[in-house]
């Protein structure tokens, strides 16, 4: 599935997911100057920004837009440093896996904690 | 019997007004017998407007006929002369040793193409990269055939490409390109600007294929405009200029 | 018959700025700068992940965060955020053929119209809001 995308998409999407990561990252980091900052560090406050759904939702697609962008920029830099049909293939499903994994890690912290599961 | 005069005694080409003298280091390697490369250092004689061609030139005169280097126009035209001059790459006929501001110039073959022998470089890569993007008019009728006499262009549809059309095929800029520096698949800078030369030229109508053939994995969007292309172009061609152009296309900014 | 030695650069030619201007440089800086975001970000994903032990847990990875090690970390993270985005938002705009200049007919001594003031004041850009960005950060690390 990954070879068959054409590359122009993928980029589409490399691009996509890097503006719309700015946007919200940006929201993520001023949530931190909304208080002090060792104060919005605190437990209590971080269980109340994931038990907020808004924020939970909004950590979620930063998460995702993050990892595609991220893991797909590591894809382009180890495909230019070695070729081979079968390192390419190794790469580009690697990449994939690392960034479903990390996608899957980080949503279970998410929703964990979101649900009061903890 | 008319005395030839050896090497030790004989003048150089140069006139020695100014007494001007740098060393030329010049790179040898021969892949046939030679494990590594070696650097020779020459002492030249030169004036304001003594080329890196022309200094080693002198060298294959006076010292050693068998440095390996291809020239040919002298004059910036031809593109055979391009080798890494003081670690950046240059023609040789188009860069004065007085520009280079060091008393020590070293010249490498160029980056990224295989070496036949001291600076002397293949270019079956660049020739097929560049063949590969299709560099020729596409479209079904010709001026043979066609019922206009010719296909008519206005001034300002010439200005839109000829710029890129000015490429001589020196390759300075593959040397240059990050990307071609680890990338061995990667199309090159040299062949998505002449990409962009046909697609841009009102007379082409192979756009779409040309696009298809770039929308690659190891094609235009391996380049990262780093620049490093048209801050080498000895012709004013800016390559990176139309790989950015040409990748409007594909990302729906042109169409 | 052995494959000919393609006398490619390597990983040297990629990394080394030093030769072809600032443009060059921010195509160094974007990539050390993606490559430690994203490793940031893969241990920010694990270490917040201690929220799911409790208080115990969520001090612990605090106390190994909120150090000097820690916030000069968090302060390196800042800049390259920023620079990777600034720098970014003009590489973008580049490749979308904005501010690469018109084609025209070339003429000695062949200055490139891409490699123009617009994208360079981009990039000194990038490099200053950084350091700013930085400097900020500290400020509100060490302000308390």
């Amino acid at each position: 599935m990954v070879n068959k995308m054409r590359e122009s998409l993928i980029m589409k999407i490399h691009y996509g997911t890097a503006l719309g990561a700015v946007a919200l990252v940006a929201v993520h980091i001023l949530m931190r100057l909304t208080q002090n900052f060792a104060e919005s560090l605190e437990y209590a406050n971080v269980i109340a920004n994931y038990q907020f759904l808004p924020y939970a939702g909004m950590l979620e697609i930063i998460l995702i837009l993050l990892s595609i962008h991220g893991f797909n920029g590591l894809r382009v830099i180890l495909l230019e440093l070695k070729q081979g049909k079968t390192y390419e293939k190794a790469v580009s499903y690697g990449c994939v896996a690392a960034m479903i994994g990390l996608i899957a890690y980080g949503s279970r912290t998410i929703i964990m904690v979101n649900m009061g599961m903890i | 019997m008319t005395q030839v005069p050896s090497i030790a005694e004989e003048q150089a080409s140069t006139p020695l007004s100014s007494a001007k003298s740098t060393t030329l280091r010049i790179a040898r390697f021969n892949p046939e017998h030679d494990d590594e490369r070696k650097f020779m250092e020459f002492t030249v004689p030169y004036e304001k407007w003594t080329t890196v061609l022309e200094a080693i030139l002198e060298v294959k005169k006076h010292f050693d006929h068998s440095v390996a280097v291809r020239y040919s126009c002298r004059q910036a035209t031809c593109g055979s002369c391009g080798m890494m001059i003081n670690g950046k790459p240059r023609l040789a006929c188009f860069t004065k040793i007085s520009e280079l501001d060091s008393d020590v110039v070293t010249v490498e073959p160029m980056n990224n193409f295989p070496i036949i022998r001291d600076l002397a470089v293949k270019f079956e890569r660049l020739f097929d990269t560049h063949h590969k993007i299709k560099p020729y008019l596409i479209r079904d009728d010709s001026e043979i055939t066609s019922n206009e006499k010719e296909f008519l262009q206005t001034p300002e549809e010439v200005e839109q490409y000829i710029q890129f059309s000015n490429c001589i095929k020196c390759g300075l800029c593959n040397s240059a390109c990050p990307t071609m520096a680890t990338d061995s698949s990667f199309v090159g800078p040299q062949a998505l600007a002449q990409a962009y030369r046909y697609v841009a030229d009102s007379r082409d109508k192979g756009k779409d294929t040309r696009l298809k053939i770039i929308d690659d994995s190891h094609g235009i969007w391996r380049c990262h405009f780093a620049g490093s292309c048209s801050q080498v172009c000895p012709k004013g061609v800016d390559p990176a200029m139309g790989i950015q152009f040409l990748r409007g296309y594909l990302l729906g900014f042109r169409s | 018959m052995e494959p000919q030695d393609e006398n490619k650069e390597g990983i040297g030619g990629m990394i080394n700025p030093r030769r072809y201007g600032i443009e060059r440089v921010a195509y160094l800086l974007m990539r050390l700068s993606g490559l430690g975001l994203l490793a940031y970000f893969i241990g920010h994903i694990y270490e917040t992940s201690s929220i799911l032990k409790g208080q115990v847990g969520w001090n612990e990875f605090l106390a190994m965060t909120q150090t000097n090690e820690g916030h000069a970390i968090l302060a390196i993270v800042i800049a390259m955020c920023v620079f990777h985005t600034v720098n970014g938002i003009r590489v973008m705009l580049g490749h979308g053929g904005v501010g690469v200049g018109k084609p025209a007919r070339p003429d000695y001594p062949y200055d490139p119209a891409s490699q123009n003031i617009k994208h360079k004041i981009g990039i000194y850009s990038a490099i200053v809001l950084a350091a700013i960005a930085m400097m900020y950060g500290l400020a509100v690390m060490y302000g308390e």
